[in-house]
């Protein structure tokens, strides 16, 4: 496959992945402010969405208060962000057009038709529509498009690039995710059981969908250890970190080059980490320390991918010179 | 404006529902006005949807529109089609064979049927492609031919195109979309099938490749989506389930062309270019090229890959050039002309001249070298300023321009607003020649959406139809 192509469609479905992600933070951080009455605190959760998605620096060069009108604008409907839920299905779209030789018309149609309906989108519609109701709106999409992504395509190279974009994405937010509420997420004696950190702690587990799971896997009240090891080490939670890296290793080794070893390299080892860890090393640790370490690792492995699939060096085969 | 009594397609002189619209006009007959506006709509949303669309240039960057589709076909009865199917056939021969021609011994030229500085002066004359053979020595595999129909009702050839000719991926579409919202007018009679296109494409550009190739690479190279075609070779590269390559992801080493792919390069030997001979490559002809392959020049010339169309065929389709393909047909083939050309003046020569410059306001003057219905002058519609403007242009330079009568193109009943109104149309059947020449039936049918207009181009308001070929 060309290596543009290939290149294409990790971005395509980076992007999707983004724009879902985005939506689950933003739905989290306006379910938050409305638990609170007082206006100040209110503001005080819509500094996690900018945090999470690193975009604090962005938003304070356009905006002078961080507020719940401001922020959702920002980072829902701004042409001028790039990494806005707008741009987000913009680029989707724009990645897909590139690339409709190798995805099912199906795919094609979902990002066509998710982009032309973002795109009346406004400030009024969205409050008309009721906030939450558009975050739906964009989890739904994702969900279609993943959908009609199983359901249709061809299990080749193609699908395992689209795949790899997801993964890489996904770990990425779910990473900084936890690193944005690890304060919540710091063993305490003080306050335990504490409402609002009954709130905080399900709000993290409601944002990447695993509520349901940890109730199933854990059979036990929620505590913040417990959410920190289910998200980063358990294999079997889709968002998990574990999950993620597990996936992305098998794929570099489904799509290997001969350029592609110390990509496959240094997703095995990332892997392995989340394979062979413990949840107390990870805390004696510092959960900041040792998410910082894992966004720097996954960073560096992004890099790697551009360079031995996206970018190749040249490398003339044999039997061309022979000819 | 005109008062001639344009050929129309559904009604004959007397009111009479034509025989080969039979069908469709008792369907309309008994289908409720709201059924159809509900189905005129869903055709809208669904081409959106799908994404049919095309970039308009001069407008901002990016800028997509949908054609708009209207939902009356353009009938042809299946006898009328063999007739012209024959006359398309024995053009594009010919056409092949002129090509051939004036890139070898250049017999017609010493024959004196065409002008030799006509030809050898045409900046489409590509002098690289001298003594170059190609595989098959076919030139221009796929071609699209507008042909119009006279007050007379007879099919006449307004211009071949045999460059990259786009709009096939609308007659697909189309098609598609009337089987989908009126499945019952295709099970009350019988229509051409036209979906096999993509499959005879495939097969054309695979017998095209060189020689000893025997399971070619095949691509489609596109300049990329800020061109206006740009859905188009996307559908394509999808249907023949090609690779669609810019010119970033080719590179040629000792004379092969590779793809850059994640398994490292591979080998190309076939590639239906969507982009022309100036952008190709930029060490042989626009060194500012961005969009080309440096060397795939050298590689082609060397048999080692096939470019579909040839390098060259410009000139073939040059209007300077128009007035003189009855000519080759019987050069080359020694038979009278199936489908007639549409009487042209050349400017160079002076009586001509003469006669345009005073007839500017009956006659359509056309530059030699464009397309797309840019810079042409339409006379009956135009002011006398623009009139003015052109004739100086013409003066200056009339080796430049060729004139022709204003034809009463035929008319199809068409959805404006909410009743059928008469509007011109066109024709452009897609011909695919290799080893053999074949097409799908019918072509595209190009609809000008303005009153009284006669400018069907899609960059100029103009829209499409389904065109059917019944039996």
């Amino acid at each position: 496959m060309l290596s543009r192509t290939a290149s294409m469609l990790y971005w395509m479905s980076r992007n999707v992945e983004r724009a879902e992600n985005t939506a689950r933070i933003l739905d989290v951080a306006y379910r938050m402010s409305l638990l609170t009455k007082d206006a100040d605190l209110q503001d005080q959760e819509w500094f996690a969405p900018l945090n999470i998605t690193g975009s604090l620096f962005p938003f304070s060069g356009r905006h002078s208060i961080v507020c719940a009108k401001e922020v959702l604008h920002f980072m829902a409907l701004d042409a001028e962000n790039p990494s806005s839920i707008y741009n987000c299905a913009k680029q989707a779209r724009e990645n897909a057009r590139a690339v409709r030789g190798s995805i099912t018309s199906e795919m094609w149609e979902v990002l066509n038709a998710t982009w032309l309906e973002m795109q009346n989108m406004d400030e009024d519609r969205l409050y008309a529509r009721g906030i939450s109701t558009f975050f739906e709106w964009v989890k739904e999409r994702s969900h279609l498009f993943r959908g009609v992504t199983f359901g249709t395509m061809r299990r080749d190279e193609a699908f395992q690039f689209h795949r790899l974009g997801t993964y890489m994405e996904r770990a990425d937010n779910t990473a900084r995710m936890l690193d944005v509420k690890y304060h919540v997420l710091l063993p305490s004696v003080d306050d335990v059981g504490g409402a609002v950190d009954y709130y905080q702690w399900s709000a993290v587990l409601r944002s990447v969908s695993a509520y349901e799971s940890y109730r199933k896997v854990y059979r036990d009240s929620v505590t913040p250890v417990r959410i920190a090891e289910l998200l980063i080490l358990r294999v079997d939670i889709p968002r998990s970190l574990h999950f993620c890296m597990h996936d992305v290793y098998k794929i570099l080794c489904t799509v290997q080059n001969r350029s592609s070893a110390e990509a496959t390299r240094q997703a095995g080892e990332i892997y392995a980490a989340m394979q062979f860890g413990r949840i107390s090393n990870i805390f004696s640790t510092g959960l900041h320390e040792y998410l910082t370490e894992f966004l720097e690792a996954t960073d560096r492995l992004g890099e790697e991918i551009n360079q031995s699939f996206f970018a190749p060096e040249v490398i003339v085969p044999h039997e061309a010179e022979k000819t | 404006m005109a008062l001639k009594p344009f050929y129309n397609e559904m009604y004959a002189a007397d009111g009479s529902v034509r025989p080969q619209y039979a069908g469709f006009a008792d369907w309309l007959s008994k289908t409720p006005p709201e059924k159809i506006a509900q189905n005129r709509e869903a055709a809208d949303l669904m081409f959106h949807r799908v994404g049919i669309t095309f970039a308009v240039y001069g407008e901002t960057t990016g800028t997509e529109r949908l054609i708009p589709f209207d939902i009356v076909p353009h009938v042809i009865p299946g006898k009328k089609w063999e007739e012209v199917a024959r006359g398309l056939t024995q053009r594009i021969t010919a056409l092949n064979a002129f090509l051939h021609d004036i890139y070898h011994e250049q017999k017609i030229l010493k024959a004196g049927k065409v002008p030799a500085d006509k030809v050898l002066e045409n900046s489409q004359f590509r002098r690289e492609m001298m003594h170059v053979n190609v595989p098959g020595g076919i030139y221009a595999h796929v071609a699209g031919i507008d042909l119009v129909k006279d007050t007379d009702g007879e099919y006449y050839v307004l211009e071949d195109n045999l460059r990259t000719p786009s709009g096939v991926s609308y007659l697909l579409e189309n098609r598609k979309m009337m089987m989908r919202l009126f499945p019952e007018l295709f099970a009350a009679q019988t229509i051409r099938p036209v979906d096999h296109y993509p499959d005879m494409l495939l097969e054309t550009l695979r017998n095209a490749a060189p020689v000893g190739v025997d399971s070619p690479t095949i691509v489609l190279m596109t300049p990329g989506n800020f061109n206006s075609a740009y859905f188009e070779h996307a559908f394509l590269a999808q249907q023949m389930g090609i690779e669609l390559v810019e010119g970033i992801d080719l590179f040629v080493q000792d004379n092969t062309v590779f793809m850059r792919t994640t398994q490292g390069p591979q080998k190309v030997d076939v590639i239906y270019r969507r982009i022309d001979d100036d952008f190709i490559d930029p060490l042989a002809f626009r060194p500012d090229s961005m969009l080309g392959v440096p060397g795939l020049m050298n590689a082609y010339r060397a048999g080692r890959v096939t470019l579909a169309n040839a390098v060259g065929t410009g000139i073939a389709d040059d209007k300077s050039l128009y007035p003189y393909v009855p000519e080759m047909i019987r050069f080359y083939l020694g038979e009278e002309p199936i489908l007639k050309n549409v009487h042209t003046y050349i400017l160079t020569n002076k009586a001509d001249l003469d006669f345009v410059i005073a007839n500017m306001a009956d006659l359509v003057i056309k530059e030699t070298q464009g397309s797309g219905g840019y810079g042409m002058l339409v006379g009956p519609m135009s002011t006398k300023e623009e009139r003015e403007r052109y004739k100086r242009r013409v003066l200056d330079a009339p080796e430049r321009f060729i004139a022709q009568p204003t034809l009463s193109l035929s008319t199809c009943p068409t959805f404006i607003g909410k009743g059928l109104v008469p509007r011109h149309i066109d024709l452009r059947p897609y011909i695919l020649s290799g080893k053999s020449v074949n097409f799908v039936p019918g072509g595209l049918t190009r609809v000008a959406l303005r009153e009284g207009s006669l400018v069907v181009n899609s960059s100029q308001g103009g829209g499409v139809k389904d065109t059917w070929v019944v039996d």
